[in-house]
């Protein structure tokens, strides 16, 4: 789950750790209001889920208020397109407002956890202000890491280590220190997936203090925070991901027009790759889970019809402990309610097949039984040309 | 002979007494497995379908002498439940339990070091070795004994692989889901590393998906150990950047972890890669056809 900037900033100041001064103005009054709070001044950034905002025109110096105003009328309602949001953009309906910092120098700090060593890991670079994927694919010895042990977690001194080897100024350490152990505090107590701070900025008055924070929390460990989930905003999510969400259905909304219903989600991305071997594009991956209810497939039906780009549907279910009779009666019965008018193939294997697929024959309803993954993906991407 | 589990394998289930757990149990004693006892605190004293349960692991290794457990525990107490099985000493631990926060998951590999346990998964279908031993979710019934070994980051498409082994009459000698988080127990390397030792499997089918670099690794260990033939399958080719396919671990981020990456890797390192999911049976066919090694693996 992502939150947005000013609410990670908010968090992070909850465990100390320096972030500019600002607050959120969601109207142009309010964010002249907040302005003048900061003496006239202020940066105004576009809130959005997503980087890059600056290239796209979403942040803005202001150097009096009437340029506040200014701004902050451009930029609200403005559909920022940047290499992260897609070719559609995303409205900014959130400004931040917050005071100028006098940047002297840019650096890069980030948690994550690591796979292959299965810990939680602090990066550092001196190299802040670019995307640290360039820096890591460049130079990739310009990245310094620490492993922590969970047990003890991060040390002082591994956080020293890292301001040492980005070369912060030398009085400034401790205070780089002091930030780096919030940052990593914040990242274990709130079960974040990901904590950057990109860039983390030495000013001229000498202080050490994040210019931006990107915030990710694990889905799995929401359920342990309830002030995570409070900070969701459903206008930056995919409304069809949304409603999938509360049928516990896994939806990720794609450009095709062949819209997919598979149980697992390995199987549904292989599902999704098969098409695309035999010349057609998935719509989506939806994956059912385990167990695929009638009324389960009959929200996965309504929310896969509810793409105006779909135009067939191939349902791929490996039966293994569910019955393929009980699935080919839940694809009835949803394909029924919801009044299905476009070609449908059903591919199902596992216990009770052949009486599934008697079922699916005899119903009455156009439905193209399949043998296998590829004879399935061959069918529909015949059907929706 | 097969890796992880046999027909000697003792096992109980934690979290017995749950919808899952105990649908599953009787499935495993249905096929077979030595099903010996099962843990839910408070629970203990009393039996489900004949089968004994206690309050705590120690209790139940202590009076049923088992040497394996099966999680289906709820997420929030999963890491808890398998670190008492690990304090228990049991040799092998199978964590199916899906959406285990992935720092929970952190402690417990910190935990697991330097002690006796193996862990698989979280998030996995499980382990059989077929005609012997079903740890898990995975439909008995697809799998046939056999000389194939079978390994993978997903459930269903373990299923797929199986299947269509079993349908070309190739059978499998232990076929090991190692589950889709970024944190887990086992990798695929641990486990081509028993394979490539077990003088049961002749051959095996890996199969993995976008996300991390365990595949990569996989191969270059292949490359430079493995003395069998590895079919292997990638899924994910058509998934987009930075969006999260299902499971946690399914995700390309700065562009690493993609399909093209990792189906380049394996076959640089010698690993025959099935084009599409539903070629994976004959993909191995092909190449134990080609080795003169069909014949015997093939299920008479």
């Amino acid at each position: 789950m992502n939150i947005h900037e000013y609410q990670g900033k908010q968090l992070l100041r909850e465990f100390g750790v320096a972030v500019s001064s600002g607050e959120v103005a969601f109207t142009v009054d309010q964010a002249v209001a907040i302005a003048e709070k900061l003496g006239g001044k202020a940066v105004v950034k576009a809130q959005i889920h997503a980087g890059g905002r600056g290239k796209a025109g979403g942040v803005k110096l202001a150097k009096s208020l009437e340029d506040v105003r200014t701004y902050a009328s451009q930029i609200l309602g403005m559909t920022l397109v940047t290499h992260q949001t897609g070719p559609e953009g995303k409205v900014v309906k959130r400004l931040l407002i917050e005071e100028l910092t006098n940047i002297q120098k840019e650096y890069y700090v980030g948690v994550v956890v690591d796979r292959s060593t299965g810990s939680v890991v602090m990066m550092a670079s001196e190299e802040g202000g670019t995307e640290i994927e360039e820096v890591a694919a460049h130079s990739p010895e310009k990245i310094i890491k620490e492993v922590v042990d969970p047990a003890v977690g991060l040390l002082s001194f591994q956080a020293q280590r890292l301001a040492y080897a980005i070369n912060i100024p030398g009085p400034l350490v401790r205070k780089a220190v002091k930030f780096m152990m919030g940052l990593y505090e914040a990242f274990v107590a709130k079960d974040c997936s990901i904590a950057e701070i990109n860039p983390l900025v030495v000013t001229a008055e000498g202080d050490v203090l994040a210019l931006d924070a990107k915030l990710n929390f694990d889905p799995n460990a929401l359920f342990r925070h309830p002030e995570i989930l409070e900070l969701r905003d459903l206008d930056e999510e995919d409304p069809k991901e949304i409603e999938a969400s509360k049928f516990d259905l896994s939806y990720i909304a794609l450009e095709g027009n062949v819209g997919c219903m598979v149980n697992g989600a390995g199987l549904a991305m292989a599902t999704m790759d098969t098409i695309k071997y035999f010349g057609g594009e998935p719509a989506n991956f939806l994956d059912v889970g385990g167990g695929a209810t009638t009324e389960k497939v009959t929200a996965a039906f309504k929310i896969i019809l509810s793409d105006p780009n779909v135009r067939g549907i191939l349902v791929n279910i490996f039966g293994g402990i569910m019955k393929c009779d009980v699935i080919a009666n839940g694809v009835i019965a949803a394909a029924k309610e919801v009044g299905l008018n476009k070609p449908l193939v059903v591919r199902l294997e596992g216990t009770n097949v052949d009486l599934g697929k008697e079922i699916l024959n005899t119903s009455g309803l156009n439905i193209v039984a399949a043998d296998s993954l590829a004879d399935a993906a061959q069918k529909i991407v015949s059907l929706v040309k | 002979m097969s890796i992880l589990v046999n027909k000697n394998t003792k096992v109980i289930t934690q979290g017995i007494t749950g919808t899952t757990g105990l649908f599953h149990t009787k499935q495993a004693v249905e096929y077979g497995t030595n099903m010996v006892g099962g843990v839910t605190p408070g629970k203990g004293g009393t039996q489900v379908e004949g089968i004994p349960v206690y309050n705590t692991v120690a209790e139940a290794v202590k009076s049923t002498g088992a040497n394996a457990s099966v999680i289906y525990v709820p997420p929030a107490f999963a890491a808890d439940a398998i670190m008492e099985a690990v304090d228990s000493e049991i040799e092998l631990v199978i964590c199916i339990t899906e959406g285990i926060p992935v720092l929970d998951m952190v402690r417990v590999t910190r935990y697991l070091e330097g002690r006796k346990s193996r862990l698989i998964g979280p998030n996995c279908p499980g382990v059989i070795t077929p005609g012997e031993c079903k740890i898990g979710i995975m439909p008995g019934y697809i799998h046939r004994p056999g000389r194939v070994g079978v390994v993978s980051r997903s459930g269903t498409l373990t299923y797929e692989a199986v299947h269509q082994l079993s349908v070309s009459n190739i059978g499998q000698s232990t076929a090991v889901g190692i589950g889709g988080d970024p944190v887990k127990g086992t990798e695929f390397v641990d486990v081509l590393r028993m394979f490539n030792d077990d003088p049961d499997t002749d051959a095996v089918i890996m199969i993995g998906e976008i996300g991390g670099t365990a595949e990569e690794e996989a191969a270059h260990w292949i490359k430079a150990n493995m003395q069998k033939p590895v079919v292997g399958f990638i899924a994910g080719a058509t998934a987009p950047q930075g969006k999260r396919m299902g499971h946690a671990g399914a995700i390309i981020s700065g562009g690493k972890g993609t399909a093209a990456e990792k189906i380049a890797t394996l076959e640089e390192c010698g690993v025959r890669v099935a084009p599409t999911p539903s070629q994976m049976g004959s993909t191995m066919v092909e190449l134990l056809t080609e080795r003169g090694m069909l014949a015997q693996v093939t299920i008479k």
